[in-house]
């Protein structure tokens, strides 16, 4: 199969020869080791629990480990790029300094009430709050929602999908002391009210959250939070 | 505030713009003149009231909406973006209420 790379040096194409379950970061391993040592890409534990080999594959951004290049091939081509809305570093490698500082400005940090001397926080995991934040804590951080999202691409002090779930998460979660403080990182022009419900986020991640549900429970937590007066 | 601003005047704008629709249509059903709707409209309080309404609903969500296309498409920002709004909103209830007055007064 043909290969197009888009390195930081421009496009570059390979011939790379097919696998029988040949994942698209096999393709990526095959030409840094066989064809061109220099190509610079990133990657971990190969079995989509980390999330660091994320990149954009025929434009569309996913995890390379968890793609087969059977179900992305196209005339027996196939182009793989870094991921869009980040600094690339070289070639395949972004910088994900502003996707996790991001994170801090949403308020990312649980901050609890409770001292070693307390006991255990019980949470049914039936209750309402609980089954909201199941339904959103397994974000792994791998930033292919922040790829995929327009308003990113449109406003860069935007947070970011991936951002907005953790603050949502943490929102709901009954031990976490910081509501009000959180509420306020998130309302604005940088926070939850930019986001256009595009969905793009939720139809790309590759953990099959919903971070536009959780961005719609934001705004729906600040607009009560404003007509109470608390905010 | 702009948010709730712009969902609660676009839940007014969503009936007005019914009304507004199903009325003309069944209004020019088998033709109308100009002098025709002026004889209707002219003198009617409550029509009056409910396009003034609409015009306020407009002023109000249309400048929200823009404002947010400047930051996305524009980079617009600070107090010359809130100005321009701030003209832009005035404009449209001026003109909007004018018309209004113009048909119902």
């Amino acid at each position: 199969m043909r290969v197009l790379v888009q390195r930081t040096s421009g496009f570059q194409e390979f011939e790379v020869p097919r696998e029988p379950s040949q994942t698209v970061l096999d393709v990526v391993t095959y030409i840094q080791r066989r064809l061109d040592p220099t190509l610079a890409y990133r990657y971990a534990c190969r079995v989509g629990m980390c999330g660091s080999c994320a990149m954009t594959v025929n434009g569309v951004p996913r995890w390379t480990c968890r793609t087969h290049v059977d179900r992305v091939l196209k005339d027996d081509a196939l182009s793989v790029g870094p991921l869009k809305n980040l600094p690339v570093i070289r070639d395949l490698v972004t910088d994900m300094r502003d996707f996790f500082d991001k994170w801090a400005r949403a308020g990312g940090q649980f901050k609890g009430g409770r001292t070693k001397q307390d006991d255990f926080a019980k949470v049914s995991p039936q209750s309402e709050e609980r089954t909201l934040v199941d339904a959103g804590i397994e974000c792994i951080g791998c930033g292919v929602c922040y790829a995929a999202c327009d308003v990113v691409a449109w406003n860069p002090d935007y947070l970011g999908p991936a951002a907005l779930n953790r603050a949502w998460t943490l929102t709901k979660d009954v031990r976490d002391k910081a509501k009000m403080e959180r509420l306020r990182a998130v309302a604005g022009d940088a926070g939850c009210h930019s986001c256009h419900t595009h969905m793009s986020c939720t139809e790309r991640c590759p953990k099959q959250l919903s971070p536009t549900a959780g961005i719609a429970g934001l705004k729906r937590e600040v607009t009560k939070a404003v007509l109470r007066g608390e905010l | 505030m702009l948010w709730i601003a712009q969902r609660a005047t676009a839940a007014v704008l969503a009936i007005c713009v019914a009304v507004h629709l199903a009325t003309i249509i069944y209004a020019v059903q088998g033709g109308l003149s100009a002098a025709e709707i002026l004889s209707r409209t002219r003198g009617s309080g409550g029509w009056l009231a409910f396009y003034l309404a609409f015009v306020a609903a407009v002023s109000v969500h249309a400048p929200i909406g823009l404002r947010a296309i400047f930051i996305e498409w524009l980079g617009w920002r600070g107090r010359s973006r809130d100005l321009a709004l701030l003209a832009f909103s005035l404009i449209i209830f001026w003109m909007g209420a004018r018309a209004a007055l113009g048909v119902f007064a």
